[in-house]
């Protein structure tokens, strides 16, 4: 990582090194929070703000930290600005934190954040550990909103809430497909994602474990 | 410096700093962040009542909902008399500060519901429940009760808000439940609850209500339409579980006592 610019830092978690697409991790909210587009764009900050910070918290102490309880001391940064986060959300933007309930605090859980501080912040500079921060988030953004735009279009017949289909149950003609207001349809379209993605960007494409070697032995009939 | 930073002194010290430093900043914000979030809650429950009365106009702020709260009394009843108690039987100041939800959980404050009658699948009710009422010149128009129930995933909380003659439903509405979205979780559909309007609940006796959920609709001419309403279509066990808490709540273990008091004049 060593000599990478900052631009570099900054966008190649959003297509070349995505959080969620290339390196699979915070599926879990992924699949949890996408229903509606306003939620997630609100988790997507949420993500943002706390990768950032705990990025560059973690990047000033990195000195400091003593091997044998770094895991420790970065989740208790992690912990403590989920919890100001989950705070700030709560005072300021009620309604959508009762929709993001459990959400909020599960981002101590997230991979991305535990990830981004162990993998890169522990080893670079402040600065460049804020914009890694950052660019993780927006990796995470892009791929929580793609798949809240088709779930909440496609699902609810609305985006940011706005009814675009008039769903049947309110007297329009669209019969919204249940499927995707339920988790499981996020691994779908997350799977469409990576596919398209890898298609994109065939380098991607990781090395298969093994290869079936041919069949060489001729078994007697 | 690898070794200097890993001995047992330095590695103790680190982690009393760490943590003294973001107990600090964690508090910080849940205090100073305090009064916003208490005054979200309670305008979030003012919303909810004012939504299952049908007083919620759209786009209303915070200042308009407060208004219009504010023309109700909030009282405390108890539920086996049927009689109003004073807000400082069960330990509060203001009655909006009574929890009957966190009530139900204390053994001092509720009762067991014996399985056979706990239709509603909550296990234990609160002795005492709070309860909204709105009068015009000296005249009781408008009550809003609390109610909630076991659906199929969750249990449903809401509110039911009746006409003057404690009869004629007037709203209802579900603000918190976790039921399936798109089936169970139309039980927030607009236009499904525009059906519970005009609905009654008791038919001969007060004590017995009569609510149905039916399969199929609710034709203009059907038998005892004033009770029934179109169930949610592939959500049974919701809309059963709904049917349920309703006439628990309306039936004798729940507000019908007050509700017959209420309406004979006797509190």
């Amino acid at each position: 990582m060593a000599g990478s610019t900052a631009k570099q830092v900054l966008f190649e978690p959003i297509f070349s090194n995505n959080p969620i697409a290339l390196q699979i991790l915070g599926i879990c909210s992924a699949l949890a929070v996408t229903t509606s587009m306003s939620v997630s764009i609100v988790m997507c900050l949420a993500v943002t703000a706390v990768t950032a910070f705990s990025n560059l918290a973690v990047s000033l102490v990195r000195t400091q930290i003593p091997g044998s309880i770094r895991i420790i001391v970065q989740m208790t940064i992690i912990a403590s600005l989920v919890i100001v986060v989950d705070q700030i959300l709560k005072a300021y933007a009620y309604e959508i934190s009762k929709q993001l309930s459990v959400f909020v605090g599960l981002i101590i859980t997230n991979c991305i954040v535990m990830g981004r501080a162990e993998g890169f912040a522990m080893t670079n500079p402040p600065l460049m550990s804020f914009l890694d921060g950052i660019g993780n988030g927006l990796g995470y953004s892009v791929i929580l909103l793609f798949v809240a735009f088709f779930r909440e279009l496609l699902g609810a017949g609305s985006l940011f809430g706005v009814s675009l289909m008039p769903v049947v149950n309110e007297g329009g003609w669209y019969v919204p497909n249940g499927l995707l207001l339920l988790p499981p349809s996020a691994f779908f379209i997350i799977g469409l994602a990576i596919w398209g993605l890898r298609t994109w960007k065939p380098e991607q494409v990781e090395e298969p474990d093994y290869k079936l070697s041919r069949h060489t032995v001729k078994e007697a009939f | 410096m690898a070794k200097a930073k890993d001995t047992v002194s330095r590695t103790l010290m680190v982690a009393l700093v760490l943590s003294i430093v973001f107990s600090v900043v964690v508090s910080t914000a849940a205090v100073m962040l305090r009064p916003a979030q208490i005054q979200n809650q309670n305008l979030d429950i003012k919303t909810n009542i004012l939504s299952a009365a049908g007083m919620l106009e759209p786009g209303s702020t915070a200042q308009d909902i407060e208004e219009t709260f504010a023309r109700f009394d909030v009282r405390l009843v108890d539920l086996d008399k049927g009689d109003f108690v004073e807000p400082s039987a069960v330990g509060v100041q203001d009655p909006m500060k009574y929890d009957m939800y966190k009530a139900a959980s204390d053994p001092e404050m509720s009762t067991n519901i014996p399985s056979s009658e706990d239709k509603a699948g909550i296990k234990r009710r609160p002795n005492v429940a709070k309860v909204y009422t709105l009068s015009e010149n000296g005249e009781l128009v408008r009550v809003v009760l609390p109610i909630h129930g076991y659906g199929l995933w969750s249990t449903l909380y809401g509110f039911v808000s009746l006409e003057g003659d404690l009869n004629t439903i007037e709203g209802l509405g579900f603000y918190a439940h976790a039921e399936t979205p798109g089936l169970g979780g139309e039980v927030d559909n607009p236009r499904w609850k525009q059906q519970w309007v005009g609905k009654e609940l008791y038919s001969d006796d007060p004590t017995e209500p009569q609510i149905r959920l039916v399969k199929g609709g609710v034709s203009a001419d059907a038998k005892d339409k004033e009770h029934k309403i179109d169930a949610l279509s592939g959500a049974t066990l919701t809309s059963r579980g709904v049917e349920q808490l309703v006439n628990y709540w309306m039936g004798e273990r729940g507000f019908a006592p007050f509700l017959k008091k209420l309406r004979e004049g006797e509190v």
